[in-house]
């Protein structure tokens, strides 16, 4: 019998006093017994439109049933079947934009805290689960990925299981990409991506670090020179965008890429690691992305009065509902309807101040958002020593311009289709690096696809 | 990881080093880069690749121990091996079509322009090397520079090798002499290449400097070495790190330069503090 509770089952968390001054992980996962509860809510539907939401199709009522039953092993590898990822995609998520916003008990209440339930599997399977190896049969063919972000690692970890001999080529130090450099640790813990990592790499997955595709070595060279039969572009969209407006140069000021690099990659607030990070009173976060929320919150963690400025209203917030919750929880301030004009300096070109104006909305846009505009005459100064722009990034155009007859469109994104083809015979993209910055989860939903695509193609050649 | 095949130290503080890298000596030319990591929780830091040996598979990088990060690598010793490694970073720099040049080195920078110089020589264009350093006793590749260029003055600020003066004057005795240069290459302190693109302004001759601004990732991702050229924002590890000089907004660069001088110099305190703590206990 299902419980037909109206709300989801609270995740314990960190009170939002305390955890505004450290970096451990926000969210504290259910307990078994509330892990079960939560489960029973699930209605187990003959047609589950929550499969449907989730762009690498998890078996959502089967893992959920098993967990229902106690069997959260057993619900951890239903969930492995078709995701490379689980612990980090029950943490990191949009699911009220994808499963959950299918779920039929979100029709009368909340639906199934699916992602809760996704995460409690994949934690309890690192804490419990035995050495189960799985069995794979090499097909003696070689494919490489380039990028080790949530597309190239899935793509990886797909053509892994179906028998492939995969290297996969990373730029950084470490694996992991986004995961690694952008999300921070209260909200993804890096022992997490690095198990999950550890996970691929018991699959066969070869991880050849410190190596940037396109300056060390080519795509074109990949293959014509050490026998890599097809390619996965993942390289994702890392080049930070600026406002063009007066001050970007000064001190203090950063894109959120650099801010969240220096913290979350190089773990600048340690004092055990190298890399300086300067602490700053008040801090402005340019944008209203999951990026935005997360850089906040880091500047929050490292003790600065924070606020987010938004050109856009509440509404129109493009972060996951559960970051901007907990970004307010936490003391950020949001000036919304504001927009930044010029950022002011001292003699020393330290940020002193940065000069915005009020904005209204008009008519919708091509997005469909309603369109910003100024509101003559409302400038003001928001008394700030540190700026951090936000504003979305664009791919790095480091592959293209080194790979013959790959295709790009205006914004320098790969062109490829549904299943990841680009115009080169061979090559294969997803992600970021084909849509412009998105989510963890569509771009391993690219990965995925262009597994299967890749494996097609291979056993047609 | 990346093992030190040779260590030498060049002069009180200066250290060569050969890293075993075979796909990025591949693939290096001159004016590019490497982003470099001793030990897992060090910073990330570019040096610009010195030489390279396409046979057997060695990078050369040529640093000053001036922070913590180079001081913790001054203090490896051949065999050890590196945490990071990465690259070859950054454009190579452009040689075509220059037949005459004057390239310029300041102190480490020499370290920087000497590749520069021998793949021009390489390729038969007359080179004019110009070396500045505070005194004799700090003059690096001295040798290898007069190998890579037709003439090599070096200048010392003190005179202690009796030659007297900046690289601009020499560079400025030259032109008044009548020389002329396709190009001029400047590369060495911020200050040293702002005056050297004040100087050749004034004779209207191309002049490219290599930036070495502050960087984390070193492949486009940061924004952290971004600087104005001709009005346009560039990130040195992309775009450069060689710009026209003659484009560079130099007083920005400068200021950003100074952006972690506090923390810096925290840190190299505190590694210092650390080494004697460690001498003592020995």
């Amino acid at each position: 019998m299902a419980d037909m509770s109206l709300v989801k089952h609270p995740m314990p968390e960190q009170a939002a006093d305390v955890r505004n001054k450290n970096f451990e992980e926000v969210a504290l996962g259910y307990t078994e017994e509330m892990a079960v509860a939560e489960a029973k809510r699930c209605l187990n539907c003959k047609n589950p439109m929550c499969v449907k939401g989730c762009p690498v199709n998890v078996k959502i009522p089967e893992f959920i049933s098993l967990a229902a039953e106690g069997k959260f092993e057993e619900a951890y590898y239903k969930i492995r079947e078709t995701s490379s990822l689980p612990a980090v995609c029950g943490r990191v998520c949009p699911q009220e934009r994808q499963c959950e916003s299918k779920c039929i008990r979100g029709i009368k209440g909340e639906p199934v805290a699916i992602g809760r339930l996704e995460r409690f599997c994949a934690d309890y399977h690192m804490a419990h689960g035995g050495k189960k190896s799985e069995k794979i049969e090499k097909n003696g063919h070689k494919v490489a990925v380039v990028g080790a972000g949530p597309a190239g690692l899935t793509c990886a970890g797909d053509l892994a299981r179906l028998g492939y001999e995969v290297t996969v080529f990373e730029a950084f130090h470490v694996a992991g990409g986004v995961l690694m450099y952008g999300i921070p640790e209260f909200r993804l813990p890096k022992d997490i991506v690095r198990r999950e990592i550890e996970n691929l790499e018991k699959l066969g997955v070869k991880i050849e670090t410190n190596t940037v595709v396109g300056q060390t070595v080519a795509v074109d060279e990949l293959m014509s020179e050490e026998g890599f039969e097809a390619v996965f572009i993942g390289t994702g969209a890392g080049l930070p965008s600026f406002m063009k407006i007066p001050g970007e140069g000064l001190i203090g000021v950063y894109s959120a890429n650099e801010f969240l690099t220096r913290i979350n990659l190089m773990k600048a607030y340690l004092d055990d690691f190298a890399t300086p990070i300067k602490k700053h009173g008040k801090v402005a976060v340019v944008g209203g992305g999951n990026v935005a929320m997360d850089a906040a919150r880091c500047a929050k963690r490292l003790g600065a009065e924070v606020y987010i400025v938004y050109r856009r209203g509440m509404e129109e917030l493009p972060a996951r509902a559960e970051e901007i919750h907990h970004a307010m929880e936490e003391g950020i301030v949001f000036k919304l309807l504001c927009n930044p004009k010029e950022i002011i300096g001292d003699e020393n070109g330290n940020v002193v101040a940065m000069k915005c104006v009020e904005m209204e909305l008009g008519e919708p846009d091509a997005s469909g958002r309603r369109r910003p505009i100024e509101k003559a005459g409302s400038d003001f100064i928001l008394d700030v020593d540190s700026v951090i722009m936000a504003l979305g990034t664009s791919p790095n155009p480091l592959i293209k311009n080194t790979t013959s007859g790959l295709d790009v469109n205006a914004r320098g994104c790969i062109v490829a289709d549904e299943a990841g083809k680009t115009s080169k015979d061979g090559v294969f993209a997803g992600g970021d690096a084909v849509t412009g910055a998105a989510t963890v989860i569509l771009a391993m939903g690219a990965g995925k696809n262009a597994a299967a695509a890749i494996d097609d193609y291979i056993k047609n050649k | 990881m990346n093992k030190i095949l040779e260590k030498r130290v060049l002069t009180p503080g200066v250290v060569l080093m050969k890293i075993d890298a075979p796909r990025i000596a591949r693939k290096a030319e001159p004016g590019q880069f490497v982003m470099i990591m001793p030990n897992e929780k060090s910073e990330r830091i570019p040096l610009t690749i010195a030489d390279y040996d396409r046979e057997n598979g060695g990078v050369t990088v040529i640093f000053q121990t001036v922070g913590a990060t180079t001081m913790e690598m001054g203090e490896m010793n051949e065999g050890d091996e590196l945490f990071a490694f990465t690259g070859p970073l950054g454009q190579p720099s452009h040689t075509e079509g220059i037949r005459k040049a004057a390239v310029i080195g300041g102190g480490l920078g020499c370290a920087i322009a000497y590749p520069q110089a021998k793949k021009l020589h390489e390729l038969g264009a007359q080179v004019d090397m110009i070396a500045g350093f505070r005194n004799k006793d700090i003059v690096i590749l001295e040798e290898e520079m007069k190998n890579a260029s037709s003439r090599l003055f070096v200048m010392t600020d003190d005179g202690s090798n009796g030659n007297q003066g900046f690289v601009t004057n020499k560079l400025e005795e030259l032109l008044e002499a009548g020389e002329k240069y396709d190009e001029v290459i400047a590369i060495g302190p911020l200050m040293m290449m702002k005056a050297v693109c004040e100087l050749t302004k004034k004779y209207g001759i191309k002049t490219i400097v290599s930036m070495n601004p502050i960087m984390i990732d070193g492949t486009g991702m940061c924004g952290g070495c971004r600087l104005t050229v001709g009005g346009q924002t560039k990130f040195a590890c992309v775009d450069g790190p060689d710009f026209d000089g003659h484009l560079v907004d130099f007083d920005e660069v400068i200021l950003r330069s100074r952006m972690y001088r506090a923390e810096e110099a925290k840190a190299r305190d505190e590694h210092c503090n650390l080494m004697k703590m460690k001498v003592k206990g020995e």
